[in-house]
């Protein structure tokens, strides 16, 4: 193993919980050592070897002029550029931006909002640069991100399903909350990957990981009104880390009395 | 009725405990119906008390709620979203596993099923024949599973011969139902009035019969077959729907171009709901996994659903875009295409993808408006015909 891959890890607009899941596969961090050369990962080491870098995990959204210069030199040094989570590849939580007027936002938050230099949008990387692939979720899983590390390294494809969090939901035989106890739940057109964590205690998913492929949004936000959920809270429960992911941010605008 | 009948039993209900503990002294896991999360679902029991005693469920379209009864029935429901599958046909199975050797090569070794044998407690009509379905599946004579194939040949199954139906149910379309007549190890029908608390039993085996004699049990008297006989009746009489299977082949066949799959593309969340809970859905997708030093493999089998895009994956892309197709590809494949390659129905009538569909998609509904909608296209078309799908 003379040639480890060089493998760097970037951060843009986001909360480093992404990334940390690296550093969380505590079990598995020495074999990940073992098997790629850490060649950029502040939140590890402060040793940063150069580029070019075989991979790149790439965290966080696009919010700034400067980060959008950024991000084309990492895109420049990098082999393979993985977005992971849900900022890196639909905005994040930060993309509600994208329904109001953020010069409002900072006017509120900031005492001297004239300093701040920010763009009127947070977009996901593939906005800006080409992405090789994207891991969802916010976080993102720790099991898929070492699996598409393991995938990489063995010159395979990385298993990681496109299909509903309900397939995960009932292959851990996991009761439906939202037939059972009427708990609306995005279950049904959110990304798998998370192994379907929150109906297991009882709560409607959040879709952290987005939209599935190809989702049916409009028949599920027509269930969740015959549940009783309020046309305000369906846009709700489709904005929030995934807001501006084209699917849900389009289901979105439907609800609430216009976007 | 049938021969069986006539050496039928009767195990009152405090002495039911005897069934679990001669099962239990067999070295089996009992498995049967349970109270957990809001739901009766199916998990691993150790006695007469882990059941659903005083509960039952409503169910509809995408609705279920549990419920208290007013006696203290013990099977007083009809199912829940678990079916028998998981246990012979586990969501997930490690396949085997390599190693890669000094040499360069590698070495494979098969991962054997550690599972001990099942004793199944509660089965319905319905449920069985959709394990007999699957057999049909798994253990076909030359691609028998040897997973599937070994758990089921170990597995010891108590039928509760149903006294009442759900509004999702439609056995009887499906003639799986409300009483089964043979396949089983023994089967009981809960007997429960004013002055009696009992349960009819027969045996379907051997294996049954050596149970039952641990037993403590008494010969059944007229009154307690017709009993029996009055359960099924009440059954059949709160059967919550009908599907019409009349020439269901040829109408599905000749229906792809159906203007009826536009209104499923709107409705169907092509979230794999109905699949999952299927008792006879029985597709899989395999995946090989390696670690990160490359020298460790497995190979995992693990369910896939028809409804994801990756089920029909091939150069170029999936072959089902669309969710109308993928919805026909299901009910196309369970009502009709399986006949032809199982020689049965896929569908056993227990209404579970009716009940657990999140959006309420009725199959049932579904079939029938088909139906409508050929008979109305073929008398556009002049075919004036009464029955334009009778022949089979």
């Amino acid at each position: 193993m003379a040639d480890k891959p060089k493998l760097a890890v970037w951060k843009f607009a986001s909360c480093d919980g992404c990334q940390l899941t690296l550093l969380d596969c505590e079990d598995e961090l020495l074999a990940v050592a073992d098997a790629i050369t850490i060649a950029n990962f502040p939140e590890a080491s402060r040793a940063v070897l150069d580029g070019p870098y075989d991979v790149s995990l790439v965290e966080g959204s696009i919010t700034t002029a400067h980060d959008r210069e950024r991000l084309e030199a990492v895109r420049e040094q990098s082999g393979l550029l993985i977005a992971i989570g849900a900022c890196a590849t639909a905005g994040g939580i930060q993309a509600l931006r994208n329904f109001a007027d953020v010069r409002a936002f900072t006017d509120m938050v900031y005492a001297h909002p004239e300093y701040i230099s920010t763009l009127e949008t947070s977009t996901p990387l593939s906005a800006h640069v080409r992405v090789d692939m994207e891991l969802r979720g916010c976080p993102i899983n720790k099991a898929q991100l070492l699996e598409v590390v393991s995938a990489l390294l063995n010159g395979r494809k990385p298993n990681v399903p496109q299909g509903s969090v309900c397939i995960e939901c009932k292959m851990r035989g996991t009761p439906c909350i939202m037939v059972a106890h009427g708990t609306p739940c995005l279950g049904p057109v959110t990304h798998a990957g998370c192994g379907a964590i929150c109906p297991a205690y009882n709560r409607g998913c959040y879709a952290c990981f987005g939209p599935m492929e190809r989702p049916n949004t409009a028949s599920l936000a027509h269930h969740l009104g015959a549940l009783g959920v309020a046309d305000d809270a369906v846009q709700r429960l489709f904005r929030t880390y995934n807001a501006s992911a084209p699917e849900f941010r389009r289901e979105g605008d439907r609800h609430g009395g216009g976007a | 009725m049938t021969a069986t009948t006539n050496k039928a039993g009767v195990i009152s209900r405090d002495s039911l405990e005897g069934l679990f503990d001669a099962l239990i002294a067999r070295d089996y896991v009992p498995v049967g119906p349970t109270v957990r999360e809001g739901v009766i679902v199916l998990d691993e029991l150790r006695g007469v008390d882990d059941l659903p005693e005083g509960w039952t469920e409503d169910q509809d379209a995408a609705t279920y709620r549990l419920m208290r009864r007013a006696d203290a029935a013990l099977f007083g429901f009809n199912n829940g979203q678990h079916a028998w599958k998981p246990y012979l046909f586990p969501p997930k199975a490690k396949l085997w596993e390599a190693e890669k050797t000094p040499d360069g090569g590698f070495s494979m070794r098969e991962t054997p099923d550690a599972a001990k044998a099942f004793a199944f407690i509660g089965v319905r009509p319905c449920d069985l024949h959709a394990i007999q379905v699957q057999d049909a599946v798994f253990m076909a004579e030359q691609n028998t599973d040897p997973l599937y194939a070994r758990r089921r040949r170990k597995a010891f199954t108590v039928v509760i011969q149903c006294g009442q139906a759900a509004k999702t149910c439609f056995c009887t379309s499906m003639d799986t139902g409300p009483r089964a007549d043979g396949g089983f190890d023994l089967a009981l029908t809960e007997i429960l009035d004013a002055d009696r608390h009992s349960f009819v039993v027969e045996a379907g085996s051997a294996a049954g019969a050596s149970v039952l004699a641990e037993i403590p049990h008494s010969e059944a008297r007229p009154d307690d077959l017709a009993a029996a006989e009055a359960c099924t009746k009440r059954a059949v009489d709160q059967m919550g729907r009908t599907l019409d299977t009349t020439g269901v082949k040829d109408l599905l066949y000749g229906s792809y171009e159906s203007r009826r799959w536009a209104d499923l593309e709107r409705r169907c969340l092509a979230c794999g709901n109905c699949t999952m809970v299927c008792p006879t859905c029985f597709c899989t997708t395999v995946e090989d996994v390696t670690d990160l030093s490359g020298t460790h493999a497995e190979r995992w089998r693990h369910w896939e659903s028809c409804y994801t895009t990756d089920f029909s994956y091939i150069h170029g892309g999936s072959v089902r875009p669309t969710i109308r197709s993928r919805y026909r590809q299901w009910l196309v494949h369970k009502l009709a295409t399986w006949q032809d390659q199982f020689g049965t129905s896929g569908c056993v009538g227990c209404g579970r993808c009716i009940t657990w569909c999140p959006v309420g998609i009725d199959l049932t509904e579904e079939v029938r408006l088909i139906r409508d909608s050929e008979r109305k296209k073929d008398a556009a078309d002049g075919h004036v015909q009464e029955h334009p799908h009778a022949s089979d």
